[in-house]
């Protein structure tokens, strides 16, 4: 077990690394000098000449890359080149509120998902079963950012009972339950993909494991239906764990869509700003630093599959 | 709109072993499609939807781009405007319609670029030594942790808005999965007895890839990339509608639906129409992978 870590580990640092490549690469996609769409094309010569030394656009790309790495590795992800701000502090606060939005909609959506996949698998061919398949595949079909757009419509015009965007306080975790019905809706279009992914994951993975021999032998010696459903259960898990990992990753970078609807200060809204202004020194820190979460949470996910299922730590 | 990688899951290679009388895999395939209403209902919608965008000019009822302030916001049902007019009073039927046609161009066109060149690379890497497997999947690997939605944003973000830059960014998103899919049936396939024969017999490589290797991948392949379609229509109608894809005044159903979110206090009905539209081809794709899945996948009781 030791050994499945210490290499899966090594994994994550190489691609840590090639992550950093791509942030940081990704703003020399077009041609030219990052400053150059920064600034208005009157802008006097020797103004552009002092900046480009200011920010170090005059020296190499890997001695640029390098000295951009190494100021991240001590947590400093620059300035933004639009409001002067330390772009680190700002960007947590935005990632902030964005984990105020994943976490429980990652976990309505999981348990929801998890739920009614096995009660589908567990009624096959029946009533629910069908039922849940349509709920399922509307869930992964749907933008969400459509699907909050009619929430909100619903909700918020045709019956206004909930806050149509924004987050009703200074941001962070609710407090009273005015912040709190802010995020209903949110969170209710955020977690309809995660369910509908996990529970047709957990629906097929259940159905394949009931096919095999083990739970009618379980079921021969007398086990009770709850204690099988326990066992299916647990051989089911690794591959609804490693979907879920992605899906969670999925939440917090893709959250960006319904942060514009609802109008949510979160890393996704932050993001998009930074696109608008060509802030290129928070574009590549929230791009970095989600990519990392990303990365950071499929680590977790293989070494939690690896702790569930000795066979995966070959 | 669901991460990309979440839809691999194992294609079940068919079982030729069983079975007295031999029958083509394909003609089973068909007579399974042929037999599955719901995949055949879903084809018949799709078809319409195609059909509806290429003869755009013909089921248009007024011009697109043509606007009033006389009818701003019309609602559903009004004479003349059967879907309602916009917020600069443009027909929404006619917008939708033509709208079909940039959404569909760039919800199917990457998906098939990425499954051309991330196909050719999966086979290679699949195939090729242990240097070339390790170049092109730890690339691969580098890409894939990046959440698609992240990569799609950052990347159009980066290259500019405009309908050639938004299917470039997703072709770059959906070629890292699509290697991988291609690279783990090609390894499945690679070790099979039929390949070991034909490598047996002297057979050359190109030979085996034509006849042994590609016709057992390309059908999982296929599946793969239809489920990408519904995705990349949700996501390349994301870009639009948060401004970095299509520019207005074109008509595409993500950046209706942005120019229409203003208007959900008034008419909103109709503000939510071009969702319903992404909703219903995306879906359509969806299900039509989901059929192909399950009528090529010869263990699966249909």
């Amino acid at each position: 077990m030791a050994q499945f870590i210490v290499l899966r580990l090594l994994h994550t640092i190489l691609i840590l690394f090639g992550v950093s490549i791509v942030a940081f690469g990704l703003i020399h996609l077009i041609p030219g000098n990052p400053l150059d769409i920064l600034l208005p094309p009157e802008a006097p010569k020797e103004v552009v000449e002092r900046l480009k030394v200011e920010f170090g656009f005059d020296k190499p790309l890997y001695i640029q890359y390098l000295a951009w790495l190494g100021r991240v590795l001590q947590g400093n992800l620059g300035t933004s080149v639009f409001t002067g701000l330390r772009v680190t502090g700002e960007l947590l606060s935005a990632l902030g509120n964005t984990f105020v939005l994943a976490i429980p909609a990652a976990l309505l959506g999981f348990s929801l998902g998890t739920t009614l996949g096995t009660l589908a698998a567990f009624n096959h061919g029946r009533l629910l079963d069908k039922l849940f398949s349509v709920i399922a595949i509307l869930g992964i079909s749907m933008p969400h950012y459509w699907l909050g757009i009619a929430l909100v419509i619903v909700f918020a015009v045709l019956n206004p009972v909930l806050p149509a965007a924004g987050m009703g306080g200074d941001g962070g975790f609710p407090v009273n339950w005015d912040e709190a019905r802010h995020l209903i809706l949110p969170v209710i279009t955020l977690s309809m993909i995660p369910m509908g992914v996990i529970g047709r994951i957990v629906r097929s993975t259940v159905l394949e494991i009931l096919s095999q021999e083990f739970p009618t032998a379980l079921q021969a010696k007398g086990l009770q239906h709850r204690q099988m459903v326990w066992h299916v259960l647990k051989n089911a898990a690794p591959p609804a764990l490693a979907v879920m990992g992605l899906q969670l990753g999925f939440l917090l970078g893709g959250s960006i869509l319904v942060e514009t609807v609802f109008n949510w200060p979160g890393s996704g809204q932050f993001m998009n700003l930074a696109i608008f202004r060509r802030d290129i020194p928070v574009l590549q820190g929230t791009v970095l630093v989600l990519a990392s979460f990303f990365v950071i949470i499929n680590l977790l996910v293989d070494v939690l599959q690896a702790l569930i299922d000795p066979r995966i730590r070959r | 709109m669901a991460d990309v990688s979440t839809i691999l899951q194992p294609i079940i290679l068919p079982d030729t072993s069983a079975g007295a009388e031999p029958r083509s895999y394909w003609s089973t395939v068909g007579e399974r499609l042929v037999h599955d209403r719901i995949t055949l209902a879903v084809g018949a919608v799709l078809l319409c939807v195609i059909l509806l965008a290429i003869f755009a000019p013909w089921a248009a009822t007024h011009d697109p781009l043509q606007g009033s302030v006389l009818r701003r916001l019309k609602p559903v049902g009004t004479p003349g405007f059967f879907l309602g007019t916009d917020e600069i009073g443009r027909d929404i039927w006619s917008r939708l319609v033509y709208g079909g046609r940039l959404s569909l161009i760039c919800g199917v066109t990457p998906v098939a670029l990425a499954t051309l060149i991330g196909g050719t690379l999966g086979l290679v890497a699949g195939i090729g030594g242990r240097v070339v497997n390790m170049a092109i999947m730890r690339v691969v690997d580098v890409f894939y942790a990046f959440p698609s939605v992240l990569l799609a944003i950052a990347i159009c973000g980066v290259i500019g808005a405009g309908i050639g830059n938004t299917m470039l960014s997703l072709m770059i998103v959906f070629t890292p999965p699509i290697v991988r899919v291609t690279e783990s049936l090609t390894a499945q396939v690679k070790n099979r007895d039929f390949v070991e024969a034909a490598r047996a017999s002297a057979a050359p490589l190109h030979a085996i890839i034509r006849h042994q290797i590609l016709p057992n991948v390309l059908g999982g392949m296929l599946v793969y990339a239809t489920s990408l379609v519904g995705i990349s229509i949700i996501l390349s109608a994301g870009l639009s509608f948060l401004g970095l894809g299509v520019t207005p005044p074109n008509p595409e159903w993500g950046l209706m639906l942005n120019a229409l979110r203003q208007a959900i206090f008034v008419n909103p009905i109709v503000a939510a129409l071009p969702g319903l539209a992404i909703v219903l081809t995306s879906l359509c794709f969806n299900l039509l992978s989901d059929g192909l899945r399950s009528a090529m996948d010869i263990k699966l009781p249909s």
